[in-house]
């Protein structure tokens, strides 16, 4: 078999809940005895990718690829789309509004977190239409 | 497959097959088969959960008699401070240490003595940053084995200073030996101990080959006697034994150990539940900016291990008062203590215990198998088939250590189907 697919809606509406389905991805990579680090790393940038979905897009959904050398991830969601990528990409930058900030998201670290985690990064993204992110995360042989 | 001892037991013939204490077991660790709990070793943390949630009293805690002291000619009792917060109104900690002398014992060591040096040795560690941050205590041995079979990342996190006893148990050992000139090995050295788990890191230690601690009494069984000997001291027969600052005692609730860092950068979590919640959160990298990290697997901390009597919120509230007119703290690291402090063994990750095969391909297959499997279980995470989940049953059938028929929704199906079947050609 190539590889193990998951998939996952993102509600969103729910603050609490995200982090459902890294949780989930993370539970099974360990189970598969994956590499501690590759799983760490998945964990993070996925959970970032799902707080996004969760506060800037009203949710979505994940489709997750499990092979035995790398984890391929899509994130996609119908919300208003990233007009600027490259400044969303800036470590700091948010549009996060106040009662989501006095959660203690939107410090704007996750985009430049999910690039650090991450092997390799692709946004697609349509002013009003939505954003997809699809990420690769290696297991770096040491 | 290992097997490792355990302080934790099923009396069998108690246990009717309830399955309390299979939803209740933090790592997935129990079975019922054949109508019996059954624990897999190498899962089981000695957190003592199932023992305080079995309603028919089957689940135990091994731990010594006060009888097995007798087979050496002389023996240190070290008590865990949470053994303080046992006693109605008391005020003064040398009673209980004259009351353990009273009920045998030679001397006594208090392992909240040991536990001011473990605090001081952790600030030096924190202040020289000779260690990756944030630490993560080391004392609560059910904390300590969780992170070694579940928490890969965080290994290297563990707070690489012996616990409290173990310090407490050297150092006594020592001292004995100066003060009678007998051998070691016949000199007894005996922990009264809050919970299982410490029995069994005596029994099986993560962080040295072996312990300096012979054993340990479990606090509930050493308390009848204790409390009758400490009925009949005469004040005049109090002895000025207790050497232990404020630090030191409050290592028996959550909270104490971090007070005793000095420093403002910590948390204190308590409960298995919220300890495993805050081990995910830090190997997620959700909680930052922390120097240390306080896990205790039981409420309240050591006052609430289960083989305490009293409860954790009432002795919470003693030990409080104990502190009170305490100076700070009596123990100080002397030149090369420290060394005699870190652990003999680095902690390593257990990575067999919860991964599916050691092979990847294997466990990809094994995992497929088990997301189809999982697929037609009824997702009710009843645990009549004596799994504890559902999942936990697909992953057991595709082990082959159950059969889809042990579900009784299933069975039930089945049966009807052979019914209709029959009914048919009536
Ligand atoms: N899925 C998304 N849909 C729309 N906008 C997004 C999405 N993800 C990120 N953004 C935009 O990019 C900015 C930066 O994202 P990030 O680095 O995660 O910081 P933060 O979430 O803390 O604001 C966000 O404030 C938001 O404007
Ligand atoms: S709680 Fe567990 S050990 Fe106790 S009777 Fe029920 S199944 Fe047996
Ligand atoms: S002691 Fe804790 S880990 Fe061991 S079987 Fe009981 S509940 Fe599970
Ligand atoms: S918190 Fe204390 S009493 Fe409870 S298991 Fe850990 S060491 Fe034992
Ligand atoms: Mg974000």
């Amino acid at each position: 078999m190539s590889a193990i697919h998951l998939h996952y809606d993102v509600s969103g509406d729910d603050f609490t809940r995200a982090g459902e389905a890294s949780g989930s991805v993370k539970k099974r990579l360990k189970s598969l005895g994956y590499d501690s680090d590759a799983i760490r790393r998945v964990a993070i940038a996925m959970y970032e990718a799902e707080i996004n979905m969760v506060i800037h897009a009203e949710g979505g959904f994940c489709d997750v690829d499990i092979y035995p050398d790398k984890v391929e991830i899509l994130l996609s969601d119908k919300g208003p789309g990233i007009p600027d990528v490259e400044k969303a990409m800036q470590e700091g930058y948010s549009t996060a509004p106040d009662n989501v900030r006095s959660l203690g998201f939107g410090a704007g670290m996750g985009l430049p977190n999910i690039k650090k985690y991450s092997d390799e990064m692709k946004i697609e993204t349509t002013i009003g239409v939505g954003t997809n992110l699809y990420l690769t995360i290696n297991v770096h042989n040491e | 497959m290992n097997t490792y001892f355990h302080s934790v037991e099923l009396e069998v013939d108690k246990c009717c097959g309830c399955t309390n204490c299979l939803k209740r077991c933090p790592t997935e660790a129990i079975r019922i088969r054949d109508g019996k709990a059954h624990i897999l070793s190498e899962r089981c943390i000695d957190c003592g959960e199932c023992i305080r949630i079995c309603p028919h009293h089957a689940k135990k805690a091994h731990s010594l008699e006060l009888e097995d002291i007798k087979k050496f000619k002389y023996n240190v009792a070290i008590p865990a401070p949470a053994l303080y917060a046992q006693f109605n109104n008391l005020d003064n900690v040398n009673i209980v240490l004259t009351g353990l002398k009273a009920v045998g014992f030679n001397d006594v060591f208090e392992v909240s003595r040991a536990a001011e040096l473990v605090s001081e040795a952790t600030r030096k560690i924190i202040k020289e940053k000779k260690s990756k941050l944030p630490l993560i205590s080391s004392a609560c041995p059910a904390v300590v084995r969780l992170i070694k079979i579940r928490f890969p990342e965080l290994c290297e996190n563990v707070l690489p200073l012996l616990a409290p006893i173990e310090v407490a148990a050297k150092i006594a050992r020592k001292e004995a030996i100066e003060k009678t000139g007998l051998k070691s090995e016949e000199i007894g050295v005996f922990f009264i101990s809050p919970c299982p788990a410490k029995v069994t890191e005596i029994h099986t230690p993560n962080s040295v080959e072996k312990s300096a601690c012979n054993g340990a009494i479990g606090i509930s069984r050493i308390y009848p006697e204790l409390t009758k000997a400490m009925d009949h001291l005469d004040f005049k027969d109090i002895e000025p034994l207790s050497r232990s600052g404020l630090i030191g005692i409050g290592w028996a609730t959550s909270g104490g150990e971090s007070a005793g860092i000095l420093r403002d950068k910590y948390l204190a979590a308590d409960g298995i539940e919220n300890v495993i919640k805050i081990l995910e959160d830090l190997e997620d990298e959700h909680i930052r900016g922390l120097e240390f990290v306080e896990l205790n697997a039981c409420s309240g901390g050591c006052v609430g291990g289960v083989l305490t009597v009293e409860n954790p919120y009432v002795a919470q509230a003693r030990i409080q008062k104990l502190r009170k007119y305490l100076p700070v703290t009596l123990n100080h690291l002397e030149d090369d203590d420290i060394d005699n402090m870190n652990w003999e063994n680095e902690l390593k990750f257990d990575a067999d215990i919860f991964r599916l095969s050691d092979d990847i391909v294997k466990a990809m297959e094994m995992m497929d198998e088990m997301e189809s499997i999982y697929k037609d279980l009824p997702h009710l995470d009843c645990g009549s088939c004596g799994s504890p989940t559902c999942r936990a049953m697909a992953e057991d059938i595709v082990k082959g250590e159950a059969k889809e028929t042990d579900c009784i929704h299933k069975l039930k199906a089945q049966i009807q189907s052979v019914y209709d079947q029959l009914k048919g050609t009536l």
